[in-house]
């Protein structure tokens, strides 16, 4: 029996209240976003929207509490672009969006920084004190493939060797986490800027090298579309993901179900069934028959778990679509139930 | 194909315009509000204020005013305000246009954020959206205006689509209710429409659809109106030579940002409508001297001739210190005065624009 599990990668938009103060104590300017090292004022609001966060989630009802990312100013940059041993440069687009973050430039060595930690740390403490103190926590981090597509080498000198320290650098954040259920790492560069051929390896061995690092289930979450057919092959088989999660809303989603009749799935997977780039909100019975249809072409038996997730992060959509979306994925585990 | 922009371009030469040459001096719209204006909106929100929406419309009109004047004071054939009455240009738009909704704000980048409307339901066609804007405007001005439009690509594609199968057909139905507007704004007597594309350079692979779309903004459109399409901030060698295509009279670009560097694309295929060339960085905050625009026109003649040159700055300038703004256009309008000027004088060579006289 396949157990059904509502859960978000996380990267929520602020509330609007958050947005106003944050840029009235931060500023506008590329100079003035997040360095890590915020506190007073700053650090005070980033608690607020924390604990706003996982209330949201409470609320929804959903499976897996995720710390939400408030702080998060670049999107899946922010591990680097806080980090001691790295620069930032110009504001560059964030995939094919109307969005920018700053590019992280690698000048050191990618020792250990703690920030993910701490923000983990936290949400377990008012998980804690809202008497949900035993709701699993979903940790996210950035996929080592799609953080060094990000960020720029100044310090590495080599492709293959800026990747392996990535990985190793995330693994080395990944240990010090307080206990989570679950771990999502994002990798979206696989689909939209694929390892190239022969290549694949390279990058399922550095996801891996993360996925090695936690006792929790790791889904290894790709979205804007569908996976090449041989790299899927390739993730099932070397990633050490428990769940491959697929995009099943951007692209061709045939594609994604050909993948999965001609190469198999991992023991789990996750479905990115509610749109994280479009207010539309999904009705919780059209979300239960998105899951039934592709489990029924599965020619696997039972998944061990489906994870029901939006497609993309959610700091796309305002703040009353992004609770709707919650609320929405929560109810559809019911439809299924 | 192309429209006939030389059957609309003399109409903006003013009639004491010193040369035997002209090259069309224009703006591309946003220009910095006074400081005044922006507390003037702020005031209107404050439930204690007894400033309200007649005081403010008041404030839009002196605005207005002030910043026409100011165009016509740098010396600009052809004239706009600034948009002094818009916010955001999406937003504008969609608040005037029946089916859209609004959720609140989303991030752009860090702590910038914009009020990213959706699509909920078929769109229509209510009040006119710049009609009044453009009397206002052309009653107090003494040049001809021109009027920027956000291109219905644009409004299509930066916005949640909830509506429509596919973003295209949205598309294709503002692209309807544009040329609405265009009607309407013809028959209060506008010369010259500017439709802005930015959405455009971040999905070049579009480009049928733009153009697709500016088939139906022109349709029933006289040729004596001008219109302009002005693309920023993109890779042109993936729209070009495709826009050669376009129904339209001028293409606006923006290429002092990137320093001439892709001058050369637009050599390859003769360049069909007419060139509106950006000869000031609207992402600096120092005036180009008069010499250093002087060089920024002459690169234009190295894709067109003079008759089809027309000048203005990189993009909207709304970004920069309002004297600065006004440096730049006026710094602008004295090169091109003086270019123009100089090939009367047979001292340009235009097959070798760039070589000393």
């Amino acid at each position: 029996m396949t157990e059904r599990v509502a859960a978000t990668p996380g990267i929520y938009p602020l509330p609007d209240w958050a947005k106003g103060t944050l840029s009235d104590l931060k500023g506008h300017q590329k100079g003035d976003l997040l360095s890590g090292d915020e506190g007073g004022e700053i650090a005070e609001a980033y608690d607020e929207v924390r604990a706003e966060f996982v209330d949201d989630q409470i609320e929804a009802d959903l499976d897996r509490v995720v710390e939400g990312q408030g702080r998060w100013d670049d999107m899946i940059a922010h591990p680097l672009t806080v980090h001691d041993e790295v620069e930032t440069g110009g504001i560059v687009r964030y995939y094919d969006n109307n969005n920018f973050y700053r590019d992280p430039r690698v000048v050191g060595d990618l020792d250990f920084s703690g920030d993910v930690a701490g923000e983990l740390e936290s949400a377990r403490a008012l998980l804690e004190e809202a008497g949900s103190g035993d709701a699993p926590l979903a940790a996210t981090l950035p996929g080592p493939y799609s953080l060094a597509a990000l960020a720029t080498d100044e310090h590495y000198g080599d492709d293959d060797e800026f990747q392996a320290a990535i990985a190793e650098f995330l693994a080395g954040e990944l240990e010090a986490f307080p206990a989570h259920e679950t771990l999502f790492v994002l990798e979206p560069s696989l689909v939209t800027n694929p390892p190239a051929d022969g290549t694949e390896e390279r990058a399922t061995d550095a996801i891996a090298t993360v996925a090695d690092a936690t006792d929790a289930d790791v889904v290894v979450q790709t979205f804007y579309g569908a996976l090449d057919e041989k790299l899927y092959a390739h993730l099932v088989d070397e990633a050490g993901a428990d769940a491959l999660g697929l995009d099943l809303v951007a692209g061709d989603r045939e594609d994604t179900v050909y993948n999965v009749q001609e190469y198999g799935s991992t023991d789990s997977v996750a479905l990115g069934l509610v749109d994280g780039q479009n207010t539309l909100v999904e009705e919780p019975g059209t979300i239960a028959e998105r899951v039934e249809w592709f489990e029924g072409q599965a020619p696997a038996a039972d998944f061990e778990t489906t994870y029901l997730t939006p497609n993309t992060e959610l700091f796309y959509l305002p703040e009353n679509k992004y609770r709707a979306k919650l609320s929405a994925l929560a109810a559809a585990t019911e439809v299924l139930e | 194909m192309v429209r006939n922009p030389a059957a609309n371009r003399e109409q903006f030469r003013p009639t004491d315009h010193p040369n035997d040459s002209f090259l069309l001096t224009t703006v591309v719209g946003s220009y910095p509000k006074p400081k005044w204006l922006n507390r003037a909106d702020e005031l209107v929100e404050d439930p204690d204020s007894k400033f309200d929406e007649s005081d403010l419309e008041e404030a839009h009109d002196d605005a207005c005013r002030l910043i026409t004047h100011e165009h016509e004071r740098a010396g600009l054939d052809t004239v706009v305000d600034g948009e002094m009455r818009r916010n955001e240009m999406v937003e504008f738009f969609a608040e005037r246009i029946d089916g859209y909704e609004f959720n609140g704000p989303v991030k752009v980048w860090g702590h910038n954020y914009f009020d990213k409307p959706s699509v909920v339901e078929e769109v229509s066609y209510d009040e006119p959206w710049l009609v009044d804007e453009f009397a206002f405007t052309t009653n107090v001005a003494e040049r001809p205006v021109k009027v920027p439009i956000t291109g219905p690509y644009t409004l299509g594609f930066w916005a949640f689509n909830e509506a429509y199968p596919s973003t295209e057909e949205l598309v294709y139905d503002l692209a309807d209710l544009v040329n609405e507007e265009v009607e309407k704004l013809v028959e209060a007597g506008a010369r010259y429409i500017q439709i802005d594309e930015p959405a455009l350079a971040t999905t070049p692979e579009d480009h049928a659809i733009v153009g697709e779309a500016l088939d139906r903004i022109v349709s029933g459109i006289d040729e004596d109106v001008r219109i302009g399409l002005h693309v920023c901030y993109g890779d042109y060698s993936r729209i070009y030579p495709e826009i050669n295509d376009y129904p339209i009279d001028e293409f606006d670009v923006e290429l002092c940002n990137g320093d001439y560097e892709q001058i050369p694309t637009f050599q390859e295929d003769e360049f069909e409508p007419d060139l509106a060339l950006g000869v000031v960085d609207a992402h600096t905050a120092e005036i180009e001297p008069v010499e250093e625009i002087k060089e920024n026109v002459r690169q234009g003649l190295r894709v067109v001739p003079p008759e089809k040159l027309t000048i203005s700055p990189d993009c909207g300038l709304k970004l920069l210190p309002r004297e600065i703004a006004y440096g730049k256009t006026e710094n602008m309008v004295t090169a091109a005065r003086e270019v123009e000027a100089e090939i009367d004088a047979g001292e340009i060579d235009l097959d070798a624009p760039l070589a000393d006289d």
